[in-house]
């Protein structure tokens, strides 16, 4: 009796001891996912996210400057491979969470077909991408149209977002008849919501390869390291996979 | 020193500064008349409306323009229906979005300055026969001289550090609606630091020298 009443009492102690409140930053089109995982993960676990959504290169400056975060959910391998390497990332915590996919997308229904032939024909003003310089999301459209030979040809019409977000926002609102934006942004359970897209076929541009990383401010945190756990977990996966990632 | 990207966005700054504040001084200097000398009812509406994009976020002014003058939005469809461009991602549309926001820099200091002067001048100018026209070209301009000159350096000075806004319609267009600060924003961002630091040292000097030379305008001194 004395034994299960001091176990309950170091069980007890042990949960509230861990319930700890995580800092994470999260790639603006991991935005919608994310926001699912960690309302499954605060359900499990009892810990509490709070999450930043925003560009890497942001998220990339800040955490050179000492921002607050414990956990870094990078739109592509690069930036965390960095943080690794100039120390404020934990060696070793590093893996790839999502595979991201490009999708050519207009609100307008019928507009995009699904073989992307509508980059050939000239009935459109604008093509709104995010800034290839920043996001690995631009940077695959610009490959996109490389491998089509459609580059020199397209670039007096490109607008450019600060990020992919942003880029929604232009083809969302119809300043831009079509852009090419995240899968995630457009894919609900198993298609593409709303308007009309081609998913850019994986052959066409390097893979979108978005990875975790354990930073130095979460390493003694056991709810980060938690975190990076279930996001490798089944759960966690089939969320990522419904949102149009592949893994 | 700056690569030709860079040189072609302070040249873009540059233009889209100078159209704004001569758009600026033509409707401005109405409006602000207007507000100083009436006693209408709806002054107070007015002016807080010239007044609104001060404390507004741009953000929220760079939102409203971009659903406004989309192409569902009420001024999207006006264009579209005078057969004319919507007005996102072009230098027209940020002409126009750095006019609403650099209103209250351009019309409060003319009001004040015309508040300044008074009936009496006037009322002088009045019994010399002089008409309104002349008025105002021989009485009105010379003596508010410096609320011209601080409407005109605020209205300019405002709009080469406009942001928010630019970054909500602009498109990021360069030799269109790449300006400064977003060439700024976009080496921030892309890791390049030494390219920012270049261009942000350049508008440091640039806005403290602007403020500089507005105090040194300041009227005690031209006595």
């Amino acid at each position: 009796m004395l034994r299960q009443l001091s176990l309950a009492v170091v069980l007890l102690t042990a949960a509230s001891v861990h319930s700890d409140e995580i800092n994470i930053a999260v790639a603006a089109n991991f935005a919608a996912p994310m926001r699912k995982i960690a309302a499954e993960f605060e359900k499990d676990s009892g810990h509490t996210i709070v999450a930043s959504f925003g560009s890497t290169g942001k998220f990339y400056a800040q955490i050179r400057a000492g921002a607050p975060f414990e956990v870094l959910l990078a739109a592509d391998e690069e930036t965390p491979v960095r943080l690794e390497k100039e120390g404020d990332g934990v060696a070793g915590s590093r893996f790839t969470y999502a595979v991201g996919r490009l999708v050519l997308w207009s609100r307008k229904e019928g507009f995009v077909d699904a073989k992307g032939a509508v980059l050939g024909r000239n009935d459109f003003q604008h093509l709104a991408l995010p800034n290839p310089r920043l996001a690995p999301y631009g940077a695959a459209g610009i490959q996109t149209l490389q491998a089509l030979g459609l580059l020199d040809r397209l670039r007096s019409k490109f607008v450019t977002a600060e990020n992919i977000n942003q880029t929604y926002q232009f083809v969302a609102s119809g300043n831009a008849e079509l852009g090419f934006v995240a899968l995630s942004q457009v894919y609900r359970e198993g298609r593409i919501a709303e308007g009309s897209g081609w998913i850019v076929p994986p052959k066409l541009h390097e893979p979108i390869r978005q990875d975790a990383l354990l930073l130095t401010r979460g390493k003694s945190s056991s709810g980060s390291a938690a975190l990076l756990n279930y996001l490798r977990g089944d759960k966690a996966r089939s969320i990522i996979k419904s949102y149009g990632y592949e893994l | 020193m700056l690569n030709p990207v860079d040189l072609a966005a302070v040249w873009l700054t540059l233009k889209l500064a100078g159209t704004a504040t001569a758009v600026l001084l033509l409707l401005g200097t109405p409006l602000a008349w207007w507000l100083a000398r009436t006693r209408h009812w709806a002054k107070g509406v007015i002016g807080a409306l010239v007044t609104l994009p001060l404390v507004l976020p741009p953000t929220v002014l760079g939102f409203y323009l971009l659903v406004l003058m989309g192409p569902d939005g009420i001024f999207g469809r006006l264009l579209a229906a005078g057969g004319l461009q919507p007005l996102p991602f072009t230098f027209a549309g940020l002409v126009v979005a750095s006019v609403i926001y650099s209103m209250p820099f351009v019309v409060q200091p003319l009001q004040q300055a015309f508040e300044a002067i008074g009936e009496q001048p006037l009322e002088a100018a009045a019994t010399l026969r002089a008409n309104p026209w002349d008025t105002f070209f021989a009485v009105v301009l010379p003596l508010a001289r410096p609320g011209f000159m601080t409407a005109g350096i605020l209205g300019f000075a405002h709009t080469v550090g406009e942001f928010g806004v630019v970054l909500m319609i602009g498109g990021n267009i360069p030799d269109k609606t790449q300006v400064l600060s977003m060439a700024i924003y976009n080496h921030v961002e892309a890791l390049e630091y030494e390219a920012a630091h270049r261009l942000a040292a350049g508008m440091l000097a640039f806005s403290f020298t602007v403020l500089l030379l507005l105090n040194a305008l300041k009227p005690e001194r031209l006595r």
